[in-house]
């Protein structure tokens, strides 16, 4: 086996011993691993490098489900390397990524566009030659193009019919079958990894907390673990068993908002009417815990600014009693409703090896039979107790990925109940030393959507020389492209809804 | 069919008795500002608050809810001599009514007449996302619900900016979305309005330090309703509104 350093999830190392391979041993050890199916790619990223000969330095963050760790390799490379991309799919973005970043070319990569549209980090280089002057046009892409006969092109967004976040969809259908779509985001890019660089800043905290709004207290939990792992302090039990509570509540709200809108998506009412409003009654109890129905301000590094008094916790419990049926009624209805199921059965299937190949996680994944859970197999806190129930499903469409969110809200609605119920005594917050010099931190948190991946690479001085952030929709988006391929072009808002990702938790 | 009745029956009514009834907010909820008895000569929170919220002028304190958070950590103040109350409308109709000094507030008291009268019963909004993180896009959605019943007050959010009276912008106005939202407001027929919902679309919130434009929407085009907050309560959306409409005083 490859040299590696192997971390625990909120781990830390100093970037002294983590090996750094040649590029060719680099690119096959991940290769390899993925290809086994022991591990796959959960972060994968580059800094500047100043070794005689080099440009980058690339770190690759392996997730290994199997043994409930994480690897990490580092390698050097220049202006030009070879793309594992051919050989692994699941870097493909991840090296279009380092491409548009750092005007660097993966070789061969079979898909070389860019991501987000901004310009390069590096001034005067593009890895697309593109004026170094002129901020790039968004969505100025070679799409991918079908020619002939009956076939034609759809072009959606970037602003579309709703209240949701912008993007671009282009569709090439034969008649009303798609057979290919592209997505192109970047629409919501506000260069938020560059302005972490040399912190943590004041303005830090509120810039994770916003990195998906509706995801605030995973990524708020992910950057605070990071913190903690660096320093070596980790949060007192009753603030991770604080930020699970509030964490459940977001997976609560969410997934409960989702099948609500799924059923608006066919036409059912009742179910859409009855979950919008219970969505929001999960948000008001996240606000009841911390005065923001988003959580902005629960979690912070240390612990939790809010602490969760007997009467507090009584009066959450009073209104998850009367959500709680009223949930699992509404929910019921629409899977027993003959006509919502005609609808979802069968539409937007992905197979279980594309998710694979991709690395898909969360939802998406769930509902393909991957099991993927940060909470089951990289467990923290209260979830190394009291969290055993890995939901999946089988067929990968959108009747699965709704199961999958009606079971996960089951489940945490025990959870919240568990944690309500046996809160551990103590502090809520320890005060944070001041972060180690040349160390990296890597962290997994299971949020609604899937697993929300933060890693901290601190410089000589103890600052942020990079911070990466990895939403899951950064994986996702690929699957929903894929689930579209011969579906109706009418049924693309179900599927996108069943998918529900994140434009700005990618677009950064 | 008897389930849905059945269903229908358990889940009972919800609409919310707002505008009738004041809402009751969380006893956590951190609304307008509490400030005041300053130690003599401090300006401490001008460089602090890492916003820019807060600015001393003739040694009183502005604070300007176009630039807060509404932190829970607010480190504004070393003395510990600002927090937040739980009063929630807040939405001012110009830019300099945000910058609060305390005492009472004054939020917006609504179009020009002849503007409310072309809108004041029916009003359709084009929502435009410009970088926002969907906070203030889902605390907007969320007005939509059988709680909020946006639709009872003549106010609804539609699909083309051709069928629209106003936009309503949330995010900060990147770059990116910079031309998608300048479209869209010439796509709208005059007469029409521009909303800014959230810190973001007001000042840029907490990505007005970036590279990439953010520096909110009214650089752009001119405003008539500023909703703060990060994001706004959907009663403080609501409220506003319903006052810029001049249904509420």
């Amino acid at each position: 086996m490859t040299e590696s350093v192997y971390l625990k999830n909120g781990g830390m190392t100093p970037v002294a011993a983590i090996p750094r391979l040649e590029y060719g041993d680099f690119g096959q050890a991940i290769v390899t691993q993925v290809q086994k199916g022991q591990a796959r790619v959960a972060a994968y990223f580059a800094v500047l490098s100043d070794e005689p000969g080099a440009v980058l330095e690339i770190f690759a963050i392996l997730a290994r489900e199997r043994h409930g760790d994480l690897a990490v390799f580092r390698t050097l490379v220049g202006e030009r390397f070879e793309s594992l991309t051919p050989n692994c799919s699941q870097v493909h973005l991840f090296e279009r990524e380092i491409a548009e970043q750092f005007g660097v070319i993966p070789e061969g990569h079979p898909w070389l566009k860019p991501v987000r549209f901004h310009r390069s980090w590096r001034p005067d280089h593009d890895a697309w030659g593109r004026d170094p002057a002129a901020h790039p046009l968004v969505g100025d892409l070679d799409f991918y193009r079908i020619d002939g006969d009956g076939v034609h092109e759809v072009a959606v967004g970037p602003v579309h019919a709703g209240v949701i976040e912008p993007g671009h969809f282009r569709f090439q259908c034969y008649g009303e079958t798609v057979m290919h779509l592209e997505i192109s985001l970047g629409y919501q890019h506000r260069d938020l990894e560059r302005m972490l660089l040399g912190g943590p800043h004041p303005a830090t905290p509120s810039q994770i907390e916003t990195i998906g709004g509706d995801s605030t207290v995973a990524h708020m939990s992910a950057y605070s673990k990071v913190i903690e792992g660096l320093t070596g302090c980790p949060a007192p039990a009753r603030a991770k068993a604080i930020r699970a509570l509030g964490l459940e509540l977001e997976r609560l709200a969410n997934h409960v908002g989702d099948l609500g809108a799924l059923s608006g998506d066919v036409g059912f009412l009742p179910t859409a009417s009855y979950c919008g409003r219970l969505r929001g009654d999960y948000l008001n109890m996240t606000a009841h815990l911390c005065g923001s129905r988003f959580g902005r301000g629960l979690v912070r590094p240390g612990g939790v600014l809010f602490d969760l008094q007997s009467s507090l916790s009584a009066r959450i419990l009073a209104a998850l009693e009367d959500c709680e049926a009223n949930t699992i009624g509404a929910i019921r209805l629409f899977f027993d409703t003959p006509s919502v199921l005609s609808r979802l059965e069968g539409i937007g299937r992905l197979s279980r090896s594309a998710a694979e190949d991709l690395g898909l996680v969360g939802v998406a994944a769930k509902a393909c039979g991957v099991p993927r859970d940060c909470r089951f197999f990289f467990p923290t806190g209260i979830y190394q107790q009291e969290f055993d129930e890995l939901i999946t499903d089988e067929n990968g469409d959108v009747f699965a990925r709704a199961r999958v969110r009606s079971r996960e809200v089951e489940v945490s609605l025990g959870l919240v109940r568990r944690i309500l119920g046996n809160l551990p005594k103590g502090e809520t917050m320890i005060p944070m030393g001041p972060l180690p010099p040349e160390s990296l931190a890597v962290t997994l948190v299971e949020g609604w959507r899937g697993e929300v991946v933060h890693v901290g690479l601190t410089d000589g001085t103890g600052s942020f020389r990079r911070y990466k952030i990895v939403d899951p929709s950064f994986h996702n988006w690929s699957g929903l492209a894929l689930a579209l391929r011969d579906q109706q072009i009418s049924d693309f808002p179900l599927c996108n809804k069943s998918f529900n990702l994140s434009y700005a938790g990618f677009d950064l | 069919m008897i389930q849905v009745l059945l269903e229908r029956y358990r889940q009972g009514f919800r609409t919310g008795a707002f505008p009738r009834l004041e809402p009751v907010l969380p006893e956590r909820f951190r609304g307008l500002p509490i400030f005041g008895g300053c130690p003599a000569n401090c300006r401490e929170c001008e460089t602090t608050c890492p916003f820019g919220a807060c600015q001393v002028v003739d040694s009183q304190v502005i604070v300007d809810l176009g630039r807060c958070l509404f932190c829970a950590d607010c480190p504004a103040c070393v003395h510990g001599r600002l927090s937040f109350s739980t009063e929630y409308r807040l939405a001012a109709d110009r830019r300099e009514g945000l910058r609060y000094g305390g005492g009472t507030y004054s939020p917006a008291e609504g179009l020009e007449p002849k503007l409310k009268k072309l809108f004041g019963r029916s009003l359709k909004l084009r929502q435009v996302s410009a970088g926002g993180c969907n906070g203030c896009e889902a605390d907007c959605n969320v007005l939509g619900t059988l709680v909020f019943d946006l639709g009872r007050f003549g106010i609804q959010f539609v699909a083309s900016p051709r069928h629209a009276d106003g936009i309503l912008v949330t995010g900060p106005v990147n770059e990116n979305m910079r031309s998608a939202l300048l479209d869209t407001y010439a796509a709208i027929p005059e007469p029409k309005i521009v909303i800014a919902s959230g810190a973001c679309a007001i000042s840029g919130g907490p990505y007005q330090e970036s590279t990439e434009g953010c520096r909110g929407v009214s650089e752009l085009v001119p405003v008539d309703l500023f909703v703060p907050g990060c994001p706004p309560h959907p009663y403080t959306l609501l409220d506003g509104l319903l006052r810029m409409l001049g249904k509420r005083k």
